[in-house]
């Protein structure tokens, strides 16, 4: 069975981007908009990965990794931050909120699908 | 990364509401909010441009939305105050980042220097608090990625030894390390050796510890660095050493690096140089607050999907069609007897509502609120009145107010026109207006609001008003009207919409860019809209402009005249009733008024001047519907009788004809047929005209202020001899 | 000369709209090279033609919706499968008295510029061929207004046929916001 990704990000085309790459490598992917959206759409549905952008209206990515880490089905999901070089801050925020891991936009489609297998295979 | 240019559409789709939404945001800061959620979220606007730009390599663009965040994000987080100055900066960023993004779109190359200038200013204020720089900090970082630090002149293929002992953070950020060993597996030839060492008696064991560890042996051609990036996000998760393993005198070179907790060195030189600018440049980095959670009441979204408009344009078309076969199907099914098809007639009645709610959902997905269009306003504004050495404050009402996409389309330009009209003539300059005792500040006022079924809207200014005198004489000078004509004061202020008169007394490079107020009035006309003006001299100037909330359909009331039948807009009616003979009255001009509750209201015998002689002309035979204008008030059209109302869907006249006075435009009723749909304004004008006609022997030529009537209808008569 | 008999009134004559640009005397003169098609009708015993590129279809005539203050030549407008289009009495426009129209006389639609109008003729005769320099010039009459809606002239046999200007015939009526078709009368 496919794993199913959830893509979060304000920005379509971002969201686009990553929907494309991913179900190009055979993975599900699923979007939101934002932290809240995301939150929503995940329910308590099983999800294998979330990539979240950062800077989002209505709950931050930051908001998100803190809010799936709290809920015991999501404690375990890896999760991605899409982090830009500028704000290396953010890792770290990331990671203390719960992160798996990071990825530096502007990306290419390799490289992002290298990062989704190290963190899910 | 061509595998993304598909994306680009989009991302051009997403700049330009990213760049609206920052020019709203951009104004109330500028109107001195000091909400925070506002550089927030112009902060994730650049930041969003900025993103998409790096994806598709428009390395200018890039460049420029990364110190523009850096500004935005050091003014955010309070290192850098926004003052007045700043606010202007913004202003001068948001533009050239406009133009950037447009360049990029356009493919145009841009001038080596562009935003150079604007650049060095954005630095200088964001460096004025801070004490480095931030620099070029990726270009810079990317042109001195260290070199490999292991020599290739290693004809061997060297071997590693990796000693990695997880620790139990690195399930709570939901590491995985069977995905690291699978990782490192397809860098080179592994063997793993497991240490279980630390393995507590299974009673003990706590699934969430870390209790293996493992020893690899990694021969590999890959830079140090490929295998560090393995270990990328588990760093600070585990103890790591990675040893290259002596191979012949190798061993002096061999490299050793050890990850800890304590010496969390990055793992590429890349990574550890600008660590070290970003530790330099943070005063405080843990005083950066994360992104406050905006207030969900303000900006929640609702869930949104995309549709091209293409699309929607296509459903509104088709269900228009729907509309009028259903429309055909019930006139042409409603003489069957009801008791002999009642299932039928059921179904009809329900095909009837559903088709009607299916077109206000498919009308609603068009609507949008007029805000984007408004939004551009303020800048408009601010540049002009800077340019003009005025100062003017811009109050926007009712951008909520939806309107139909394709209503949004056509406003944008005569809003525009109508406020540098405003700014350019109307208002007085500073000086000026302190000798007039008025405010230093003048003020446009713009304001939406539906009215009516159609929204109005209105340009108001407390400038100098229209100069009557001047307007007269122009129009004289240009031959507009007659000399003997009188005008009122309306008639006179609305001589600015005629074609080709111009108040401006020298040609502007504001006002006078090619098109006059003729140009806006017919376009605004051609929409099914009006415009207007009304003005206090001394006071100020108002523009009314009126437009349909769609154009695509209305709710109309079927009227019979003679043969024919029209169409009258539904919003527009008062009331209809046949009156009392004795409440008919005439004036000495001819005009005929209805007494209706104390109140004399012109009649406006539709018969007579439509020329259908079969039409009844006596009102107290016919009937008048009572129809509300916008100039004028209420309107008493006369007509046989009323056959109904109905949706109807409006179809353009002007596709394939010239525009016909009293007309807006038309639709096609059940039985296929055209009716035409009646415009109350011009409908009222053109009786006035007939009036005159009627009762002046030898009428003046038609006063400007409207179009002239259909031309006579004997053009040129060809001859020929066969 | 084929395809259409007289009595074949109605049936559709397939045209393409797209290139329904109004012939201008310069294509008549020389660019274009070798034959061009017209689609001829009549009034009376008068023979007219237009391009078949401008003609988009041909139905019997049906009563028509009026529109207020219409000039006489005009019939008023119908509904084209919801396009409305206004239709001209090609007999009244010259001016011969107006056509008392029946269902069998014929309305050409044709196009003109961007715009679509249908001129009411008594009947469609055929489809002709003509060679660009068959075309002959409008004879110079006493006043060279007269010549403004003939493009040139063509004999059919023994019959002689007007090409008709379509887009300065209606000018008036349908030119008020048409560059393109502003453009193509000026040639």
């Amino acid at each position: 069975m496919s794993k199913r990704v959830l893509a979060v990000d304000d920005s379509k085309t971002m969201r686009d981007m990553v929907s494309f790459t991913l179900k190009g490598a055979g993975y599900e992917v699923v979007e939101a908009e934002d932290g809240r959206h995301a939150l929503d759409t995940l329910g308590s549905g099983v999800i294998d990965l979330v990539i979240t952008d950062i800077n989002m209206p209505n709950m931050n990515g930051i908001e998100l990794v803190k809010a799936l880490r709290s809920n015991p089905t999501h404690r375990s999901t890896p999760i991605l931050v899409l982090t830009t070089e500028s704000d290396d801050s953010k890792k770290n925020e990331g990671r203390n909120a719960g992160a798996t891991g990071w990825i530096v936009k502007p990306f290419e489609p390799e490289k992002l699908l290298k990062v989704v297998q190290k963190v899910c295979g | 990364m061509d595998d993304y240019s598909q994306f680009k559409a989009t991302y051009f789709t997403e700049c330009d509401e990213l760049l609206a939404d920052a020019e709203v945001q951009l104004a109330a800061l500028d109107d001195g909010s000091d909400d925070p959620e506002i550089l927030h979220a112009i902060f994730r606007a650049v930041h969003s441009i900025k993103a998409g730009a790096g994806a598709f390599k428009f390395t200018r663009l890039t460049e420029f939305s990364h110190q523009f965040e850096a500004l935005l994000d050091r003014m955010r987080d309070g290192r850098i105050t926004v003052t007045e100055e700043g606010v202007a900066l913004l202003f001068r960023a948001a533009d050239t980042l406009s133009a950037m993004v447009e360049a990029a779109r356009t493919e145009t190359p841009l001038e080596d220097d562009f935003g150079q200038d604007l650049l060095t200013e954005i630095a200088a204020m964001a460096g004025s608090e801070t004490a480095p720089a931030p620099a070029s900090g990726p270009v810079a970082a990317e042109e001195q990625t260290a070199p490999s630090a292991n020599d290739p002149a290693e004809q061997v293929t060297p071997i590693y030894r990796l000693v990695f002992s997880p620790k139990a953070e690195m399930f709570k950020h939901a590491n995985e390390p069977l995905l690291l060993v699978r990782e490192l597996k397809t860098l080179g030839t592994l063997t793993a050796e497991p240490d279980i060492s630390h393995l507590p008696p299974l009673a003990k064991l706590d699934a969430e510890e870390a209790y293996l560890s493992w020893t690899f042996t990694l021969q590999s051609d890959c830079p140090l660095e490929e295998i560090e990036e393995v270990f990328e996000f588990v760093t600070e998760d585990c103890d790591l050493s990675i040893t290259l393993l002596p191979a012949g005198d190798a061993e002096k070179q061999g490299i050793s690096r050890e990850n800890g907790a304590q010496s969390a060195a990055a793992p590429s030189g890349q990574e550890q140089q600008k660590q070290e600018e970003d530790e330099a440049s943070s005063v405080a980095p843990a005083n950066i607050p994360t992104a406050a959670p905006a207030s969900p009441a303000k900006t929640a979204k609702a869930t949104t999907i995309r549709v091209d408009l293409d699309r929607v344009d296509r459903l509104v078309n088709m269900v228009g069609e729907l509309v009028i076969t259903q429309s055909m199907l019930s006139q042409q099914t409603s003489t069957l007897p009801t008791d002999h098809y009642p299932n039928m007639v059921r179904g009809l009645e329900e095909l009837a509502l559903h088709t009607r709610e299916l077109q206000e959902s498919v009308m609603a997905i068009r609507m949008q609120p007029v805000k984007s269009v408004f939004s551009r306003m303020p800048r408009l504004v601010r540049d002009l009145s800077a340019k003009l050495d005025k100062k003017v404050k811009l109050i926007t009402k009712g951008e909520n107010t939806e309107v139909d996409k394709t209503v949004i389309e056509e406003i944008s330009d005569p809003i525009t026109h109508m406020i540098r009209n405003s700014l350019d003539h109307g208002l007085e300059r500073p000086e000026e207006r302190l000798a007039l005792d008025k405010t230093e500040e003048g003020t446009i006022t713009l304001s939406a609001e539906h009215r009516g079924g159609r929204i109005v809207i209105t340009i108001s200014d407390d400038g100098r008003g229209i100069n009557r005198e001047a307007v007269l004489t122009r129009a004289r000078e240009r031959g507009l009207i007659a000399d003997g004509a009188t005008l009122s004061e309306d008639e006179i202020d609305n001589l600015v919409f005629a074609p080709g008169f111009s108040t401006a007394e020298k040609v502007t490079d504001i006002s006078g860019r090619g098109v006059g107020m003729d140009v806006v009035r017919r376009n605004i006309q051609a929409l099914g809209g009006r415009v207007s003006i009304h003005s206090t001299p001394g006071h100020g100037s108002r523009f009314t402009m009126t437009l349909p909330l769609t154009l695509a359909v209305m709710d109309g009331m079927i009227v019979q005249l003679g043969a024919d039948k029209y169409v009258i807009p539904i919003p527009s009616i008062l009331e209809s009733f046949r009156p009392a003979p004795q409440a008919i009255k005439r004036l000495p001009t001819g005009q005929t008024l209805v007494h209706v509750r104390g109140d004399y209201i012109p009649l406006c015998p539709l018969g007579r001047i439509f020329r259908c002689d079969e039409a009844e002309t006596d009102p107290a035979k016919a009937l008048v519907v009572l129809v509300e204008s916008e100039q004028f008030g209420a309107v008493g059209i006369i007509v046989d009788t009323l056959l109904g109302q109905q949706q109807v869907v409006i179809k353009s006249l002007e596709g394939n004809y010239k525009p016909v006075l009293g007309i807006s435009s038309a639709t096609i009723l059940g039985n296929g047929k055209v009716a035409p749909i009646l415009d109350i304004e011009t409908l009222y004008q053109l009786s006035q005209a007939h009036l005159r006609r009627e009762t002046r022997p030898a009428p003046p030529p038609p006063v400007a202020p409207t179009p002239a009537p259909p031309p006579s209808s004997n053009p040129e008569p060809p001859t020929f001899a066969g | 000369m084929n395809a259409v008999s007289q009595n074949d009134r109605t049936g559709a004559v397939s045209a393409d709209p797209q290139n329904g640009a109004a012939p201008s005397r310069g294509d008549a003169d020389a660019n274009a090279p070798g034959l061009q098609q017209f689609v001829t009708f009549a009034i009376g015993n008068e023979e007219y033609a237009v391009d078949i590129m401008q003609v988009r279809e041909i139905q019997a005539w049906t009563e028509v919706t009026v529109l207020p203050n219409q000039p006489a030549y005009m019939r008023g407008v119908l509904n084209l499968r919801g396009i409305i289009v206004p239709i001209f009495d090609l007999r009244c426009r010259f001016e011969q008295g107006r056509t008392d129209a029946t269902n069998i006389h014929v309305v050409v639609i044709i196009a003109v510029g961007d715009r679509n109008l249908g001129i009411l003729v008594d009947r469609v005769s055929d489809i002709l061929k003509v060679e660009y320099g068959d075309i002959r010039a409008v004879p110079d009459l006493e006043d060279g207004k007269k010549r403004d809606h003939i493009i040139g002239l063509v004999t059919a046999g023994d019959r002689m046929v007007a090409l008709l200007d379509t887009g300065s015939l209606f000018k008036s009526e349908i030119l008020e916001h048409s560059t393109e078709a502003a453009d193509a009368s000026a040639a």
